[in-house]
């Protein structure tokens, strides 16, 4: 799986937690998931236990809370799917 | 963690809340993977007088909100565990999601019976099957309730 395809992965994820007020195409690697997107933290998790089963990979407190921005959760899922 | 007497005790204790908006009586179990409790509606309770108008029936929302309680609030309580102290930790909650289904009326001074069976607790967010029956066994309402917990650190 490419770089380009896991982003896109990552973006089919996160837009079924978007708020309606907040459209897809804001979505980029900059976004903060709470400040920018405005979601909340129940539906965080939502979209950590989406992308866990979706990469087959599991997430630890610690990668949770370095999960601020759409890049961070790129960037966790790089370094899980190369261990 | 072995279930004691005193666990249960001190659950209760720990719930956030208090009349006229707490709902759970009496916490029967709890272990990793639910809780059971009970509360009487009592007939006095004021929102009876509105809900409805000379017909008395208790509000689907404070069905929800039993279910919540004991189901989630309690379990919750359970899993976040010791407070390092010896003691539980002092919650912090919201609720985040429900989705109900209600099956039967429940008159005022009814008590009912409320199951939860953990979905999962990850994150700090805890997300129960609840179904809660009446003194006849039967099924009153069931769902599914969302909510994050986490151990208030300031208490």
């Amino acid at each position: 799986m490419g770089k380009d395809e896991r982003y896109q992965k990552l973006r089919d994820i996160i837009k079924i937690y978007l708020p309606e007020d907040v459209s897809i195409e804001q979505i980029s690697e900059e976004s903060h998931f709470t400040e920018e997107l405005n979601i909340n933290s129940a539906h965080l998790v939502d979209i950590v236990l989406d992308v866990e089963d979706a990469f087959d990979i599991t997430l630890e407190n610690d990668d949770m809370d370095q999960m601020q921005t759409v890049k961070d959760a790129l960037r966790i899922i790089d370094l899980k799917i190369n261990k | 963690m072995p279930e004691k007497m005193g666990m249960r005790t001190s659950i209760l204790n720990k719930l956030p809340y208090s009349e006229p908006f707490l709902f759970v009586d009496e916490l029967i179990a709890v272990d990793e993977n639910g809780a059971e409790g009970r509360f009487t509606f009592l007939k006095a309770s004021d929102f009876y007088k509105g809900h409805f108008r000379n017909n008395p029936v208790t509000p689907g929302v404070l069905l929800t909100e039993c279910c919540a309680q004991i189901g989630l609030v309690c379990l919750g309580i359970y899993l976040l565990g010791d407070n390092g102290k010896g003691e539980v930790a002092q919650p912090q909650i919201g609720l985040s999601s429900s989705e109900m289904e209600f099956l039967l009326p429940v008159f005022p001074g009814e008590t009912v019976t409320v199951r939860s069976e953990k979905l999962y607790f990850r994150f700090n967010k805890l997300k129960c099957k609840v179904k809660m029956y009446n003194s006849d066994h039967k099924m009153v309402c069931r769902g599914t309730i969302a909510g994050m917990i986490k151990a208030n650190s300031n208490v």
